[in-house]
């Protein structure tokens, strides 16, 4: 006779208040198989864990059901309570009376029924509940961060410093990422060069680290603490263990109208390249796209002048496979594409920038060594105005609903930095609103226009219509003005929204980790677990998870890392024991199952059974690997026999649930 | 002429723990409303719902069953939501071919990050239930207690 004990919880007035509790809990106690039912304020609460184990211990409990939040939410921790009291973890069940009841509905009555019928139907459940037991499958040692900006390199950097391997897969020649492009960072406007490049000199340094640039990932398979993942190292056609980075060929390739992606085309680079003096690796790179030699076949002078002989002309991308107990997104963002705001006339005047543009045009690395100039006639521009919210907090058509958070503080930067160097250049920038929620930011924002004397306006910014004399007339509105405005700039910079990067949709098909609807990769809890993925072993790092800034993506990585280190340093994990079985008896050994199984866990065998008339017969049946199993439950419903079934899950308890639904 | 109650529909909702499931939390923590009468099974994956649940559901008095997964490319499970999607083709018009309007059996893609569009699924589920009125034609008698 099973004993199931009900515990119904208030969450203070989150379920309380639209479901009637105590009736909850009264009418399941009247359920069969029930030997008691009661309501708690906090059930997750200490005492509340108490009381569910002094329950379990006096009553003798066989099951509990907890009437509470999602089961996304608490289930791991009222298992744990099951556990502390000698009931077997999987004799749990969450009725969620909150996000599926209390939180959706108004009247009280509705909700309480629904409650009610909720919590019979994961009382249906628990009494067809087994105790499982879960089992361990071993750690590989070692961590892989995808994508080498600041994220990832903080990231590697601190799981390496705890003692274990880490490899870095960046896409790029280096590593480094949208970090390197820029000029000063807000608030202290110190150089970003300077406080980026010892880290990444550090992570090509560190014994622990390694370094695949030039490199993306091909596939990944296997579950956390064992992941097998094929990364594709892209012919660079140059011999990385030769290659000196001198910089010769970069200067001798007679290909020279490559657009420099590192200064956002606003100028040329070769064919050959290494993107910036601290590239780390410093090695050169063939772009294959424009190479001659590689095209046509003539050429051949980055080949004659490499004195140690590292081009070959002849390498092939190469699919190395690597086993990783951790993986670690950090794929970062990008500025969105600009082109589609013709009111800004970004395609018809090359005076009308972005800021990640007017940013290298402020670099001493950059196209101008540093100089502010006009991209189109090369003189001194006398008046800028800087456009915010270009795509962000912008309807879905048109661009991103979200606030991309950086530009109000970059903006700033470059108003300030601008006044500073050009004290006769008038400044003006157009904002919906000024955001500035951080350390020291809003002082920042402040001293711009107090200090500097930078103009911020109001309102939006109609049009930019390029004219014949070469100015550009902004037409925008002041709106606490209330007039109309007629700005003859010399100079346009538009605040782009950024948005993730493109690598970042294939890549979580690939480690099935979710994303939002804009492409940023999913927290397991918006609060509780932000950096880590639904997915377990999947850690999120960075701005792939949603906009920020650098000292926010250096504290996630940090986090980031903590959590990995926390991961590997486990020997063993417990797998989850919710797996398929099947029966062997039922098992005609057809061989469905394993065709749908995604993860190949399932085998078949010789095996002999005695049959009824006491002859013995061989037969082939299917047998699952429960380390490999990931219960899905693909094969429960292949199956014709109803030989396999899954645990936690059972046809019989599933519909048992049906059956309590529908009753 | 035989006046009826307002008709409630019981409707059974399957759920697949990564996504949908994830989804519908996602809407009673953005407090979005949608009726009572939808009760959600947790399921691992849409893969798992066997046709026998839904026959099951109907034979009990169901009038409606919406079964919801992760979008086609984003299961938990590689590829679990697309033998889903196949199984329920199949059913769904066998379903039909039976009796029980098309209209009363959907399948949904809603991911984690969707509370609005479980909510909005729901809703426009239950209107359809409703204006279609109770389901009789699977339900076994003998079935119900």
């Amino acid at each position: 006779m099973q004993k199931i004990g009900v515990f119904v919880c208030h969450c203070g007035t989150n379920i309380a208040a639209t479901v009637d509790v105590k009736a909850v809990a009264e009418a399941l106690g009247r359920e069969p198989s029930v030997a008691l039912s009661v309501e708690y304020q906090y059930m997750c609460s200490e005492a509340g864990q108490n009381m569910i184990k002094d329950a379990i211990r006096e009553y003798g409990l066989t099951g509990i059901v907890v009437c509470s939040c999602s089961p996304r939410m608490h289930e791991a921790t009222f298992r744990k309570t099951a556990t502390a009291a000698g009931l077997n973890p999987y004799m749990v069940e969450i009725a969620n009376i909150r996000e599926q009841c209390s939180w959706i509905h108004k009247n009280i009555e509705e909700a309480t029924e629904k409650a009610i019928i909720l919590g019979r139907t994961a009382i249906a459940k628990v009494l067809l509940n087994a105790p499982l037991t879960a089992g361990e499958s071993p750690v590989v040692k070692r961590a892989l961060v995808i994508g080498g900006g600041i994220a990832g390199i903080q990231t590697a950097l601190d799981i390496a410093e705890a003692g274990y391997e880490v490899d870095i897969v960046e896409k790029n020649p280096t590593i480094g990422g949208k970090m390197t492009q820029i000029d000063k960072t807000f608030p202290t406007l110190d150089c970003a060069a300077c406080i980026l490049t010892p880290k990444m000199v550090d992570c090509a340094q560190h014994e622990k680290i390694k370094i695949y640039s030039y490199s993306e990932i091909e596939s990944v398979s296997g579950f956390v603490g064992n992941f097998s993942v094929k990364i594709k190292r892209k012919a660079r056609y140059v011999d990385e263990t030769k290659c000196t980075g001198c910089g010769l060929c970069t200067e001798k390739c007679p290909q020279k109208k490559v657009p420099n992606e590192f200064n956002m085309g606003m100028d040329n680079r070769r064919a050959i390249y290494i993107p910036f003096a601290q590239a780390v690796p410093k090695i050169a790179t063939i772009d294959a796209d424009y190479c001659t030699m590689l095209k046509s076949g003539k050429c051949g002078v980055c080949a004659k002048i490499c004195s140690v002989g590292a081009i070959d002309y002849k390498q092939q991308d190469q699919i190395i496979e690597e086993k990783y107990g951790a993986i670690v997104v950090a794929t970062g963002f990008n500025p969105i594409k600009v082109d589609k705001y013709d009111e800004y006339a970004y395609s018809q005047s090359k005076d009308v920038i972005t800021s990640l543009e007017f940013e290298r045009l402020t670099n001493a690395a950059g196209p101008t060594s540093g100089t502010l100039l006009r991209p189109s006639d090369g003189k001194h521009p006398h008046t800028i105005v800087f456009i915010q919210c270009v795509g962000s907090r912008c309807t879905p058509e048109k661009g991103k609903s979200y606030c991309s958070k950086i530009c109000c503080m970059y903006t700033a930067k470059h108003a300030m930095l601008t006044r500073e160097k050009y004290p006769d250049t008038d400044v003006y920038v157009f904002y919906i609103d000024v955001r500035t929620p951080g350390k020291n930011f809003d002082e920042f924002y402040r001293r711009a226009v107090e200090d500097y004397g930078v103009h911020y306006i109001k309102g939006a910014v109609g049009k930019v219509v390029p004219r014949a004399d070469g100015t550009l007339d902004v037409q925008g509105s002041d709106l606490i003005m209330n007039e109309q405005l007629h700005i003859k700039a010399d100079l346009v910079v538009l605040a782009a929204a950024i948005e993730p990067d493109k690598s970042a949709r294939p890549l979580a098909t690939m480690l099935t980790a979710s994303m939002d609807t804009n492409d940023f990769f999913t927290e397991a809890h918006a609060k509780l677990r932000p950096v880590e993925s639904p997915t377990a072993g999947i850690f999120l790092s960075g701005a792939c998870q949603g906009p920020k800034d650098i000292p926010e993506t250096v504290s996630q990585a940090s986090a980031c890392a903590v959590k990995v280190v926390g991961l590997l340093a486990k020997d063993k994990l417990t797998c989850n024991p919710c797996v398929a079985h099947s029966d062997e008896l039922m098992c005609n050994g057809c061989g469905q199952c394993a065709n749908v199984c995604p993860y190949g866990a399932i085998t078949y065998s010789e095996k002999e059974f005695r049959m009824a008339d006491r002859t013995t017969k061989m037969r082939r049946v299917a047998y699952v690997n429960p380390a490999v199993c990931q219960g899905c439950g693909a094969c429960t419903v292949t199956c014709p026999s109803t030989a396999m079934d899954l645990y936690g899950f059972s046809n019989e308890q599933i519909m048992a649930e049906v059956d309590a639904i529908c009753k | 002429m035989q006046v009826n109650e307002k008709f409630v529909p019981t409707i059974v909702a399957f759920c697949c723990n990564w996504c949908s499931y994830a989804g519908a939390d996602l809407s009673g923590t953005n407090r979005l409303q949608y009726p009572a009468n939808v009760k959600i099974i947790r399921v691992p994956c849409s893969c798992r719902v066997n046709p026998m649940f839904i026959l099951r559901a109907f034979q009990r008095g169901a009038d409606g069953v919406i079964i919801c997964g992760c979008h086609p490319g984003d299961c938990h499970y590689t590829t679990g939501n697309y033998y889903a999607r196949r199984r329920m083709t199949m059913l769904f018009s066998m379903l039909d071919f039976m009796g029980i309007e098309r209209k009363r059996t959907r399948l949904e893609w809603v991911s984690a990050a969707e509370g609005a569009k479980f909510a909005a699924t729901m809703n426009s589920f239950v209107e359809e239930i409703t204006s279609l009125g109770p389901n009789r034609r699977l339900e076994d008698l003998r079935c119900k207690k």
